[in-house]
């Protein structure tokens, strides 16, 4: 299936936008980084995350008129011979910029397991704890220009993404209702009491290292609060707060949370933020999964169109990936219920950006396959394989071996990339 | 050393029990505890058991001492009972003493009163609560998942109950490895129950590795796929530990061994990477196969042979534990990767002094406690003027001074909680109280990120935790001027500016203000000017930013604050 951008599609809210000429203008971004573009720019990640299991038969994989199909009809997309559910017609318009799979598998049907699955990997074990793959970004790729957090977690509430053996501080700095309000930055107190309470602060600290000649460096208690202050007071926080972008963009990312988060993630992304999750719940829909994935798909669909189409307009988008991934699919069977249970054997996930290939698809679900079997995808994607083939289009070692603090020598990931999911130079070093 | 009298404390109640009054409604409920408050603050008369541990402790003293001189370490002067007592309250109880306490644990004169103090800790239900948490976080870890929650709450209360009746530590293993029942008439079970993974049956490999980690203080985990690069552990032992638990079935009448399935013998199978059929793997040990019971039950043949009385590695493994819940940091770090015990006496260590003497006593866990408690490690203070930054290094490593370690997640909020009011908070408080601690403890767990069941591995402090402590709402709460916290009975009830600090230190940070400290927070505020009209509250209203009144209550409001976040408050020292 080859890329074909196609004609019918380009009318999207971007254009509207771009002809109001709001979005083209570059946003003010202090940060060097905002300053760089395409491959000076170090890569960034934005991962959205379907909390609860996505169905890939009522989005990126439908099968209208089969018995797996349910009620769920197909519309065209931008790549030719690509249907794409009916829930997705702004994303059906930006496929020519995504990089799809529909043979992914992974090995954890429980959402705990799932989730740490997906989100790092590796299958959770007793004694260690994986980082996700945005805490391994941010510590392989740091920035020093960047005040505010290097991984950044927006609207997620469980399972959020941790920097495991890499220590906490690489967890995820988590925001729960972004655009709205960044909670414990502000101090609430005047500037005077603000002033007196650092000062008593310092006092306090001084007096804790009298006697204990190595308490300041091995508690860095100071030098946390520290950093905490000056991120408090620093101009880039504003890449949080959507005060200053107009409504017209707001609008076209949809007013759902999952909607300004996505537009908080490009924000941050272009501050130089390494890694941001925007989290979409809801997706667990054991009853009644027609009308359940429809309404949540309603809110990712504009939102991940309109980061697309952004990204691409502020020419972001060859140095950030955006992937679009769950815990787990949706079994191909329908319940009693009407819904669909968890499925990990066989799902799909849609990448885009940061020299993935586009307009292309990788696998396809069979309109024959049933739970019971355990399928085995024709020509599989593992989940240690696409987070490699992620680093190494990052410009990180996926084979390096980190020594966890029990002196466990670990590599960042546990596959070889996987070269045709990436273009140019990027597919040949895989190789090399 | 001027104490706040048990009058401020009394004094404090009433008002407190009229305001709780006003908000909940609970009106039949809080007049019969103010029927109680009523009745004057009686000292803690505490008993101290019979129990002789005399010997115990000097053998562990003399072990450390020899140690120190070996190392040519000075150790740490003796720590004063103040600073002990907030260390025993963070052990034992998860958070700093409450000011009630302070003021009655000064007011017992007795010599050894950090022993009184110590016993009666140990009877307080507080106590079996928060060490039940600590055990069975390690016995099942802190995944969560569909039922794992109920589970764990069910062993979690059964093992307080093990706890308060002070079941020997062997007795207590044997019960988890070989419980056969139903999860909630029978919750030692719930140890099993928690590798249960729906459709596939009980985990035999998590089973295994939790059983050496727990009770041997040993990783075997990596031999579950290959040899252990660095230790004797080889994939077979592995397996052959895990096939002890091949035989256990979670069914519908609870947690069994199924011996036979269709007339033919059930045995633990394992298929190979690429392998079309399975292959049959008996019961091992890995060492020590002398220690064999032979027992019909593969399970109950695993829990004898680990709490086996030649079993070195049993009793090290609880002593480290035991060391590291005490101090935050374990004798040997990781808590769970002990190497092979030492086979030489002269090589013997200090688990292995401390083992014996467990295991001499009942394998009692309250006995453990009490020895390393009363240990001269745990006595020393945590600052040394004259040691530079090399021999406070050193001096570290050897425990030749109190370490610094930071507060777990849920101490940090268990202090802040207890120091935002004056009364103890524990089961005779107020069930609105307690619920809000649980909600407070909930909350502030979720945002500030909870330790995993690897509870003792020592971690950096954070930048959100750092802005969570300083603008949180947990914070700001407690640290609210109203009649209800501590901070606002503390500005009523003190006197004058030099209580008011005082009592705020000892609220905190169980300790009274050094000169230099007193001097610094009085003069905050003797320069308040009287005229500034008084604000109750800062919150939720923000202040203007270039308001530059402070009133009263502001500063009270502030030096809490400062407390909260002083390194002395997140740190055990």
């Amino acid at each position: 299936m080859a890329p074909q951008h196609s004609t019918i599609g380009r009318r999207s809210v971007l254009q509207m936008m771009a002809a109001c000429g709001l979005s083209m203008s570059l946003a003010p971004m202090t940060a060097q980084a905002a300053s760089k573009r395409r491959s000076e720019r170090p890569k960034s990640l934005i991962t959205l995350w379907m909390n609860g299991g996505m169905s890939q038969l009522e989005t990126w994989d439908p099968h209208p008129g089969t018995t797996i199909g349910g009620d769920v009809s197909a519309i065209p997309s931008s790549v030719k011979g690509l249907s794409l559910s009916d829930f997705l017609p702004q994303m059906a318009e930006q496929m020519h910029e995504v990089c799809l799979i529909r043979s992914l598998t992974s090995l954890e049907g429980d959402h705990a397991r799932g989730a740490s699955y997906v989100k790092t990997g590796y299958r959770l074990e007793p004694t260690l704890v994986y980082p996700s793959l945005g805490a391994i970004a941010a510590h392989e790729l740091p920035d020093a220009n960047v005040e505010i957090p290097q991984h950044v977690s927006l609207g997620g509430d469980n399972f959020f993404p941790r920097g495991g053996y890499l220590g906490n501080e690489w967890d995820a700095f988590r925001v729960l209702d972004p655009g709205r309000s960044v909670t414990n930055l502000r101090s609430g107190v005047s500037d005077t009491r603000a002033q007196q309470r650092t000062n008593g602060l310092d006092f306090l600290g001084q007096q804790f290292t009298k006697g204990r000649p190595s308490a300041a460096k091995d508690t860095l208690h100071s030098d946390t609060i520290r950093r905490a202050l000056k991120m408090m007071s620093s101009e880039q926080l504003k890449a949080f707060e959507l005060n200053d972008e107009p409504d017209m963009v707001k609008r076209a990312y949809g007013d759902s949370r999952f909607g300004r988060g996505c537009l908080v993630a490009r924000r941050l992304v272009e501050v130089g933020v390494r890694a941001v999750e925007v989290c979409l719940n809801g997706f667990d829909t054991h009853v009644n999964n027609h009308d359940g994935q429809k309404s949540q798909v309603a809110m990712l669909d504009p939102a991940f169109a309109t980061l697309i189409a952004e990204l691409r307009q502020r020419d972001l988008l060859d140095s950030t990936i955006v992937l679009c991934i769950s815990e787990f699919g949706r079994t191909p069977e329908i319940n009693p219920a009407g819904g669909r249970d968890h499925h990990p054997h066989w799902f799909s996930c849609a990448i885009a950006g940061g020299g993935f290939q586009q307009g292309v698809v990788i696998g396809e679900t069979p309109a024959d396959i049933v739970k019971e079997t355990k399928p085995k995808p024709v020509d599989p994607i593992t989940i240690p394989q696409l987070y490699s083939t992620i680093m190494h289009a990052m410009g990180i070692d996926w084979n390096e071996e980190f020594i966890t603090p029990i002196g466990r020598p670990i590599r960042f990931g546990d596959a070889a990339p996987v070269a045709r999911l990436l273009t140019g130079k990027l597919a040949e070093t895989v190789s090399a | 050393m001027v104490f706040p009298s048990t009058n401020l404390v009394r004094a404090m109640k009433p008002v407190a029990i009229l305001f709780c009054c006003c908000v909940i409604g609970l009106l039949a409920m809080v007049v019969m505890k103010a029927g109680e408050a009523d009745a004057p603050l009686a000292v803690p008369k505490p008993s101290i058991e019979t129990q002789h541990i005399d010997e115990s402790v000097s053998r562990v003293n003399e072990w450390l001492r020899q140690r120190w001189s070996n190392e040519e370490l000075e150790p740490a002067e003796m720590a004063d009972d103040l600073t002990v007592y907030r260390r025993l309250s963070l052990a034992l109880h998860g958070t700093v003493p409450s000011l009630e306490e302070v003021v009655a644990f000064n007011a017992d004169s007795s010599a050894n009163r950090i022993e009184r103090w110590l016993a009666m800790m140990l009877e307080d239900d507080r106590f079996a609560e928060y060490f039940a948490d600590r055990l069975e976080r390690v016995l099942t870890g802190v995944e969560e998942g569909q039922f794992l929650i109920f589970r764990r709450d069910r062993l979690r209360s059964w093992m307080a109950e093990q706890l308060t009746n002070d079941r020997p530590w062997p007795e207590i293993t044997t019960d988890l490895i070989a419980a056969e029942g139903l999860w909630t008439s029978k919750p030692s079970s719930n140890f099993i129950t928690a590798a249960f993974v729906d459709e596939e049956g009980i985990d035999e490999n998590e089973l295994a590795g939790r059983t050496v980690r727990a009770f041997l203080g040993q990783r075997i985990d990596c031999a579950q796929c290959h040899d252990h690069p660095f230790d004797n552990w080889k994939q077979q032992d592995f397996e052959g530990l895990a096939a002890f638990y091949g035989q256990a079935r979670v069914t519908p009448g609870g947690v069994i061994d199924r011996k036979t399935a269709d007339g033919k013998a059930i045995e633990y199978e394992i298929v190979d990477p690429g392998a079309e059929e399975g292959r049959i793997v008996p019961p091992r040990f890995p060492f020590h196969e002398e220690w064999d019971s032979h027992d019909e039950s593969r399970r109950v043949r695993l829990a004898k042979w680990v709490v086996h009385p030649d079993n070195r590695r049993y009793e090290r493994a609880i002593a480290n534990r035991i060391w590291g819940l005490m101090f935050g940091k374990a004798w040997y770090d990781p808590v769970d990767d002990l190497g092979h015990p030492e086979e030489a006496d002269a090589d013997r260590d200090l688990l292995d002094v401390l083992g014996n003497e467990f295991r001499n006593n009942g394998g009692r866990l309250k006995f453990l406690i009490r020895t390393i408690a009363l240990s001269d490690a745990f006595r020393l203070k945590s600052d040394v003027p004259w040691a530079d930054e090399d021999r406070y290094a050193r001096m570290t490593n050897e425990w030749a001074v109190f370490p610094l370690v930071r507060l777990r997640p849920e101490q940090m909020i268990g202090s802040m909680f207890q120091a935002g009011r004056v009364r103890t908070i524990d089961k005779n408080s107020t069930l609105f109280i307690r619920f809000m601690r649980f909600i407070s403890e909930n909350d502030f767990l979720k945002e500030y990120g909870d330790a995993t069941d690897d509870e003792l591995l020592q971690q950096s402090g954070t930048i959100p935790q750092a802005l969570l402590r300083m603008n949180g709402r947990f914070t700001r709460e407690l640290t609210e001027t109203g009649l209800f916290g501590a901070a606002g009975q503390l500005m009523r009830y003190s006197g004058d500016d030099e209580a008011l600090v005082q009592n705020c230190f000892l609220a905190c940070l169980t300790r009274l203000p050094s000169p230099e400290e007193r001097t610094y927070f009085v003069d905050l505020f003797q320069q308040i000017d009287p005229a500034i009209e008084e604000t109750e509250s800062d919150a939720p209203t923000v202040q203007a930013a270039n308001d530059s009144k402070i009133s009263r209550s502001q500063q009270v409001r502030d030096l809490y604050w400062m407390l909260f976040n002083s390194p002395g408050f997140s740190w055990n020292h």
